[in-house]
């Protein structure tokens, strides 16, 4: 009896434990209820700038325009004269270096290369009129370009090489009284066209996320959500959160998911310890590019073919641009399983002037630190943008080109098509040596993936990783990843036992079955 | 030499004894799974229904350790050395000649020194190993994840291939065991015995009269 009542003891045990590990809990947590209440409420500004007498004024020049907004605002343009986005550069330290002062204005990218002597053309995305290569624009605070972020009418939109003008046939004062808060389409119209065309650069970043879909963007849909960048990229006194290693180095400012939705955000544990060594971003973006391809590869060595003189243009079956006289070759890709790196939030540069230490190998302009044994770093997805750059194999210097003038003769590779004139004037400008040889060097550039996030559905599951055939996570092999990493003496050795047990039982069991015959037949005479 | 029927496997043991095999075959069929080795559930689901049958596993364990201390039964294990090459001899040679068991099983002592050698080895190595390091597996990242750094375990690898190798070994023993039960009087009598409890077994009382000598190997 009692043995009885034990073992229904322990079956009732093992029913209780296994009705309470198996049934699902569907609810949803509560953080993300929240979060959607928060956004879906509609916000109702504070102010109608269309009321305002200052902004009745009959505005001819942008200029005037930023005029009358800091006759209100007239603390903030030294909030926006400190900010990044005026300065094209932002100062930081890095170990080894010290502290440097890096951004667009002198790094070197692996697309246009860099900014120096192209200024009129490069800043139709800075936030100021005017801009040249002597930096003239940067102490005069009616030159930003208060309209570029703030316009709500969608119609705002700069005018190319003029050095950040805006096209002068807009309606300045239809503009001026829709002020407000920046939209996706404010934000998206540089950071989504970045490197001379839709989604060259970032892969994540493109136009397609104007009006995303909840296929493309499950934050930022316009049947979801509806999020608009600011919403995650908060912003403080100009000063915007978020930043893009391919110009920052210093882990600080950062933008990331759990900022919303907590450091354990799953209903599942072995999910959440999974935050400990894995960004969100490495599950729930498992592809990017999904609606338009992005520049994959770059090649400027084939540049400079004319037909009859005269530049051209070839393009890819998808319709994007697959050669151009004035850049060389380009490789595009859509739906792009990322790359994935251990990321610890700091990065080292190669920057103007640094010699190159080894030619034969790809040179890495952005380099990511990060390992799995160092605590703070993560697996993020990323984009790796492989090109063919100019360099000077003497001096052992990436060549910045002058690819821009208004006309021809001036050096500018896009006029003349001649690299020795194009490095030698570009590098003249940085006050760096050339010493008139021209050579190619493979580079890379690293773009951490962190938008286009999928409905959680179809986020990346567990055998894409956990998996000895063509894991996700193939590439990183510093740590021990079960389902895909074993030891092969253990495995093949456990193999062997296996097969040698069942051989010997197999020999026995014929030995003993032959004998029993024999032995029955002796009997049996 | 009267035969006579014996209740050897007491419920509790039977019980204990199938459901352990149960979970020990679900368990290396995930496991090897969750190793790579090949797919079926699916790497997600191995995983919950492997943990789900470890801590069953640890659980049963828990309650055989407890039955085994209080009945006495832990003694049948005590490994000696005596007999061993007797039964060695018996697997290697006898068996093909049709030669008796060289020990007796008996209630008292139902395991032969072999047996005794093999499943006392098993308990406080193999699934010792296979328990703590599974242990260790899924909980190895408790102590980062509490901010606790001084016991962090840095890295998977070693609690894995211990893991491994404790699997491989039971494997081995599992495909060993199945064919040994086959060797009994007849070839289904151990098979029989461990799911009625009953086995057919010489008296020992009949015997001590009639082979005293043979009986009192069986005895120690």
């Amino acid at each position: 009896m009692k043995k009885v009542v034990l073992i229904l003891a322990f079956i009732g045990l093992l029913i209780v434990l296994a009705v309470g590990t198996l049934s699902q809990k569907d609810y949803e947590p509560t953080t993300l209820i929240k979060l959607k209440e928060k956004f879906t409420r509609t916000e109702k500004p504070s102010v109608d700038h269309s009321k305002f007498a200052v902004l009745q004024q009959k505005f001819i020049s942008p200029q005037q325009v930023t005029k009358a907004c800091e006759s209100c605002h007239n603390l903030t343009a030294h909030q926006v004269m400190n900010s990044n986005h005026w300065n094209w550069e932002r100062e930081e330290y890095v170990e080894g270096r010290g502290v440097i002062y890096l951004g667009k204005r002198n790094a070197i990218n692996n697309f246009c290369i860099g900014t120096k002597g192209n200024e009129e053309s490069c800043a139709k995305c800075h936030i100021g009129y005017g801009m040249d290569s002597k930096g003239k624009i940067y102490t005069d605070s009616t030159n930003i370009d208060c309209l570029v972020c703030h316009d709500n009418t969608e119609t705002y939109a700069k005018a190319p090489e003029k050095g950040g003008l805006p096209l002068m046939t807009l309606d300045f004062n239809k503009i001026a009284a829709s002020v407000g808060k920046p939209k996706r389409s404010n934000c998206g119209v540089c950071h989504f066209f970045g490197g001379g065309g839709n989604n060259v650069k970032h892969g994540d970043l493109e136009m397609a996320m104007f009006e995303p879909s909840k296929d493309i963007d499950i934050h930022m849909s316009v049947d979801g959500v509806n999020l608009q960048c600011v919403d995650c990229h908060t912003t403080e006194q100009h000063n915007i959160s978020g930043k893009v290693y391919s110009l920052s180095s210093m882990s600080h400012n950062r933008n990331n998911c759990e900022q919303c939705h907590t450091e354990t955000p799953h209903d599942d544990d072995i999910l959440n310890e999974h935050t400990l060594k894995v960004a969100c971003q490495s599950c729930h973006i498992p592809t990017y590019a999904k609606a338009n391809a992005t520049k994959m590869y770059w090649d400027w060595s084939t540049a400079g073919k004319l037909n009859d003189g005269e530049p051209f243009i070839e393009e890819d079956s998808l319709g994007n641009h697959s050669y151009m006289s004035i850049k060389g070759s380009f490789v595009w890709k859509k739906n792009i399983k990322p790359d994935y790196i251990w990321f610890n939030g700091t990065a080292s540069h190669y920057l103007e002037g640094d010699k190159i230490q080894d030619t034969t190998k790809p040179l890495v302009l952005n380099k990511l630190n990060g390992s799995y044994l160092d605590d703070e770093s993560k697996i993020i997805p990323v984009k790796i943008h492989v090109a063919k750059q100019p360099f000077d194999p003497v001096n052992k210097l990436l060549i910045q080109p002058k690819l821009f003038a208004d006309k021809k003769g001036e050096g500018a590779y896009w006029k003349d098509f001649n690299w020795l004139t194009a490095s030698e004037a570009g590098m003249k400008e940085l006050n760096l040596p050339f010493s008139g040889k021209v050579s190619f060097l493979k580079t890379e550039m690293y773009w951490p993936i962190n938008h286009m996030v999928a409905a959680k559905e179809n986020s990346v599951q567990c055998n894409e990783c956990h998996t000895r055939n063509d894991s996700r996570l193939a590439g990183l092999n510093d740590f021990y990843l079960p389902g895909r990493d074993y030891s092969t003496v253990v495995d093949t050795g456990g193999k062997w036992l296996v097969i040698l047990t069942i051989i010997g039982i197999l020999i026995h069991a014929i030995i003993r079955f032959f004998s029993y015959r024999k032995l029955g037949k002796e009997v049996s005479k | 030499m009267i035969k006579k029927q014996f209740y050897i496997y007491k419920s509790f043991e039977r019980f204990w004894h199938w459901m352990q095999a149960i979970l020990i075959f679900f368990l290396a069929f995930t496991g090897f799974e969750i190793h790579g080795t090949y797919s079926f559930f699916g790497f997600r689901d191995a995983v919950r229904y492997h943990n789900i049958a470890a801590y069953m596993l640890i659980i049963l364990i828990a309650f055989a350790i407890f039955w085994h201390l209080s009945t006495g039964e832990y003694k049948q294990y005590i490994p000696t050395l005596k007999n061993i090459k007797a039964q060695l001899n018996y697997y290697i040679f006898g068996i093909f000649r049709n030669a008796p068991h060289p020990t007796k099983k008996s209630v008292l002592s139902k395991l032969n020194p072999l047996q005794k050698i093999t499943y006392f080895s098993l308990k406080v190595l193999v699934i010792p190993l296979s328990v703590t390091s599974g242990l260790l597996y899924i909980f190895y990242r408790y102590p980062s994840k509490h901010g606790v750094e001084a016991i962090n375990i840095k890295t998977l690898e070693f609690i894995a291939i211990f893991h491994t190798v404790a699997a491989i070994l039971l494997v081995v023993f599992i495909i060993t065991h199945l064919y040994l039960i086959t060797t009994g009087d007849t070839i289904t009598s151990n098979l029989k015995a461990m799911l009625t409890g009953y086995e057919e077994l010489e008296d020992e009382n009949d015997k001590k009269i009639n082979e005293p000598k043979l009986s009192t190997q069986n005895l120690d």
